[in-house]
């Protein structure tokens, strides 16, 4: 049997140091399994691997030592479970997330919905070269956005209402930004220096603080072989409409502007920031 | 912005500069138990990573923050209404 190799790795079987045998990708979606799928997964991996997994660094599972005359027989007892294969090579990889604001106290976005919807979108789209999206629910950025090709991380757009405001102070202190400051009965925001991190509106007692969900996406980030983070090019915005106009935008450059085997950073950079950013703009005012 | 003191009475105070984080916020618990609901708590803490979280904390707890005050020496105090279970 003459196994087509390119195939297989597009369909998560990565090839391992010993012959004929296989670490498979499943697919994860924003860091979550279900019961169901992690007993399939243990299932998979007692009959056919050596009975663990392996957790990558970006939220993935793969399952080592699959041979490779067992290939068909696993993907259908992984179907079968509710478990898909993950996809490797020049595609749009596992969007990872954290918890975000439906679990953590912290969060100001939600953010499984969100990398499930951006997974149905891209998930295993090719394209120049890999490309990875990572969802954070705030600026604690437990998911480091900024590693990621796409970034997204909530934000809170954050309004200061007087009538609720009893003036106890703690907000002043809240802001690691140094962005509040009282005065003559008022609590005054700088905005230059607000991030959005909306521990404001986490703090406030009476709720005085009033905060709206917000994205604020980087673009260009990377953290294997070279190391970049990625760059802020809009300001945070409300809406998710939004948001897929100006993901669609940054992917349609990337396929558009790169040399095959160029990861999204280089191609931006070679091709100039500003390029991008009128592309990212055009898209953000509505016009792609 | 000490009118507070005619606003409410201070059933115990709580000193929480000597802990660092999360025994801070363990301490402050511990010293909200002590207490009878609607009773106030004076706890002091110090400038900096206590007194960015502590209030939040005890706000997540489901207490009552009446006021924050600089003392002006590097601490702050915190007033918090203890609430019911
Ligand atoms: S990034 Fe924010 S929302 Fe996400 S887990 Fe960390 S603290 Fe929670
Ligand atoms: S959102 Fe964050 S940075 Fe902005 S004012 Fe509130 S606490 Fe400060
Ligand atoms: S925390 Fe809320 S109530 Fe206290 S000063 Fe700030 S806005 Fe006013």
């Amino acid at each position: 049997m003459e196994a087509d190799y390119a195939a297989l790795k597009k369909g998560g079987f990565m090839r391992q140091v010993q012959k004929n045998r296989f670490s498979l990708r499943l697919k994860v979606v924003g860091g979550n399994l279900t019961a169901e799928q992690i007993e399939t997964v243990a299932r998979v991996s007692r009959a056919f691997g050596k009975g663990y997994v392996h957790l990558t660094s970006r939220q993935g599972v793969e399952i080592p030592f699959i041979r490779l005359e067992d290939v068909n027989a696993v993907q259908e007892a992984l179907r079968a479970g509710g478990v898909d294969t993950g996809v490797c090579g020049p595609r749009v990889r596992t969007v990872t997330a954290c918890q975000g604001a439906s679990v953590c106290p912290s969060g100001c976005i939600e953010t499984s919905e969100l990398a499930a919807e951006i997974s149905a979108r891209y998930y295993g789209r090719t394209l120049p070269h890999k490309f990875k999206f990572g969802v954070t629910g705030c600026q604690n950025n437990c998911l480091k956005a900024e590693e990621n090709d796409v970034g997204v991380k909530g934000a809170y757009i954050v309004r200061w209402c007087k009538e609720d405001c009893s003036l106890c102070g703690v907000c002043l202190k809240a802001c690691r930004e140094g962005a509040l400051s009282a005065a003559d009965g008022e609590i005054v925001i700088d905005t230059a220096r607000c991030n959005n991190c909306g521990r404001c509106v986490k703090s406030c007692p009476t709720d005085a603080w009033r905060g709206e969900s917000a994205y604020l996406l980087s673009f260009g980030g990377m953290f294997g072989n070279k190391i970049a983070r990625g760059r802020s090019v809009l300001p945070a915005f409300r809406d998710k409409d939004t948001l897929f106009r100006v993901t669609d935008a940054a992917l349609n450059f990337f396929d558009a502007h790169a040399n095959d085997g160029e990861r999204f950073r280089v191609a931006v950079e070679r091709g100039g920031w500003d390029s991008f950013e009128h592309a990212v703009q055009e898209a953000y005012n509505g016009k792609a | 912005m000490e009118k507070h003191k005619a606003e409410f009475s201070i059933a115990a105070t709580e000193d929480i500069t000597d802990a660092v984080c999360p025994l801070t916020f363990v301490r402050a618990k511990a010293a909200l138990e002590e207490l009878e609901a609607g009773d106030v708590l004076a706890l002091r803490m110090n400038d900096g990573e206590p007194v960015q979280n502590v209030p939040r904390s005890v706000k997540e707890e489901g207490h009552k923050i009446l006021k924050l005050t600089d003392n002006a020496d590097g601490t702050y105090t915190l007033f918090v209404r203890k609430t019911g279970e």
